[in-house]
């Protein structure tokens, strides 16, 4: 499909932008890094000194450095059940109606376009301890609800805020992988006598499965970075670092504490975690190319 | 296709209009508190229907410097326009250059710059904050458009997507095209923009989004208030106050906040969905 051979300069020149901007805040930055994860600064900020990997144990020897990724990792899969299997149920629905069924859909995928900050304190003004109208409905069961003094209610607050978010862009996929099984497979699986649970159960479910794995590798990423905003919005971290993610300590060590051997040993880590997580997924992507 | 059910067809409405209504409760209270005064609403549970105070609420964002910030919200909205429009624009921009090198072009090291492109897949700004905050200073680009938008264009995603677009364009176009004796840059702007269109209006609206909700690299790389956007203003609203918040203007910075990009996705619903679904494939 090659069209022009002969020209040697023009696809540099327009390669360089992309290539520029990749290398200056990309490459640069992240070799940076990696380069700071192996040394450690003195206290004036004046000279630096090789330590080998004294500073990934020095993180991994922490005990907030776990917490922060068992926190990550529940928060992680309360999202990923509590947004994909709404959306899952959504999208099944949706596709089952004949009426309505465009309606639906934008009513239902409009908050992807809610940024995660805004999502975080549209939800803890619902769980607001003086006006909030969750928390007010929970005091007449007996639930006293106070995201800033119990770590459970605000971890739970912002999960979520972040499946609220999640589930519209879970729902997209969920109906464009539904909108892809054959009619005939289920007209056929009609015939035998299946019923629509059993159809569901049956055919559906299994075909949609590339999907569902490819959503939860989303959703973790999800969680993982998209989350601060959330966070950041309204627990801080809190209380007591229960709502304290890896990005979010990440954030605190570089830049209010700013440790610079610590955190870019966490931010070698993260990435080392997110490159595990695009090969994961490009692998799935490898899969569903075969046609 | 229908299998005549009647009873699971209502229940099936049933529960997505009680989803609708669930998932539209957040932004349903934030409209209604932002029509509240700060009295009304201190007195008692957040309020389900609207006050009168709505005008009065907005009109105060938006002509007067909100306290604590010292600009109006008409400035952060505009902030979070040039950013969003910044971003998406050359974003578009240098991966339409770069897949059209990469597809229409031969020369050494093709693959690699494909591949230089995409690994940066795995270099999310969170994970490179604080040494990509050093470069962007060193450039003394902090606190200006181009160091809140610069870090944030480069894209894998958008670059492997119109790769892909364009290997699939008809190859009697190309042909055609040949003939016409059309070089680089008449194939590009007559053949190739003309027949992605539908991809381009799909990742416009993505990278729209993607660019007005950004949130930590705007927080660090605009530290004045005269290039803050609209998102990370809401802190400054319910975080900096010891006492109750102003729910009634944190509220109604919300709604402005979240109103263009619902607006977008809404009008070009089409788009998006595509969008979404290539772009992450």
């Amino acid at each position: 499909m090659t069209v022009f051979e002969r020209h040697r300069l023009t696809p540099w020149l327009l390669l360089a932008p992309q290539l520029v901007i990749v290398a200056l805040f990309f490459f640069w930055p992240a070799f940076a890094s990696l380069r700071q994860a192996f040394y450690v600064q003195d206290a004036f900020g004046l000279g630096e000194r090789f330590v080998g990997l004294a500073n990934f144990e020095r993180v991994l020897a922490t005990a907030e450095y776990w917490r922060a990724a068992g926190v990550t990792l529940i928060f992680s899969i309360a999202v990923a059940a509590g947004a994909m299997g709404l959306a899952l149920l959504f999208a099944v629905l949706a596709d089952r109606v004949l009426r309505g069924s465009k309606l639906y859909r934008v009513l239902l995928t409009w908050p992807y376009a809610v940024a995660p900050a805004v999502a975080g304190l549209l939800w803890l003004f619902m769980f607001d301890p003086v006006l909030g109208v969750l928390s007010h409905g929970l005091a007449l069961i007996g639930v006293h609800w106070n995201v800033h003094l119990d770590p459970t209610q605000a971890l739970l607050l912002v999960v979520i805020a972040s499946v609220w978010q999640q589930m519209s862009y879970n729902f997209v996929f969920f109906l464009a992988g539904l909108q892809m099984i054959p009619a005939s497979l289920l007209e056929a699986a009609a015939i035998d006598g299946a019923g629509p649970f059993k159809r569901f159960a049956t055919i559906t479910l299994p075909l949609l499965s590339p999907t569902a794995f490819f959503l939860l590798v989303m959703n973790t990423v999800y969680v993982l970075f998209e989350t601060f905003a959330t966070i950041d919005n309204t627990t801080l971290g809190g209380p007591g670092g229960a709502t304290r993610t890896l990005v979010y300590k990440l954030y605190e060590d570089g830049f209010v504490a700013r440790d610079l051997g610590s955190s870019s040993a966490q931010s070698v880590l993260l990435m080392a975690l997110v490159g595990l997580l695009t090969v994961v997924q490009f692998r799935y992507i490898e899969r569903q190319v075969q046609y | 296709m229908r299998y005549s059910r009647p009873g699971l067809d209502r229940l099936t409405h049933v529960i997505l209009v009680l989803g609708v209504l669930v998932f539209g409760l957040p932004v349903w209270l934030a409209l209604t508190a932002s029509t509240h005064s700060a009295g009304a609403l201190q007195s008692g549970v957040a309020p389900l229907w609207f006050g009168d105070e709505g005008l009065a609420n907005y009109w105060q964002l938006l002509s007067e410097p909100i306290s604590g910030l010292g600009v109006s919200a008409l400035r952060l909205l505009l902030n979070s326009l040039i950013m969003a429009l910044g971003i998406a624009v050359g974003k578009i921009a240098i991966s339409l250059l770069a897949a059209y090198a990469i597809v229409f072009f031969r020369f050494p090291c093709r693959t690699l710059c494909f591949w230089l492109i995409f690994v940066t897949l795995m270099l999310p700004i969170e994970v490179r904050i604080v040494p990509t905050y050093s470069v962007v200073a060193r450039f003394g680009l902090i606190d200006t458009y181009a160091g809140m938008i610069l870090p944030l264009i480069a894209s894998a995603t958008a670059t492997f997507l119109l790769r892909q677009s364009f290997m699939s364009l008809p190859q009697e176009l190309i042909e055609a095209a040949r003939l016409d004796g059309a070089g680089p840059l008449r194939f590009l702007k007559d053949f190739v923009i003309p027949l992605s269109r539908t991809n381009l209006a799909a990742l416009f609206v993505i990278m729209f989004l993607y660019g007005w909700n950004q949130y930590l690299w705007p927080l660090l790389a605009a530290n004045s208030p005269e290039h803050a956007t609209a998102v990370i203003s809401l802190k400054n609203f319910v975080q900096a106050t010891d006492t109750l918040p102003p729910w009634q203007l944190a509220t109604a910075m919300a709604v402005l906040t979240i109103l263009p990009p619902v607006a977008v996705i809404i009008a070009f619903q089409r788009f998006f969905v595509r969008g979404l679904t290539d772009l992450d494939k």
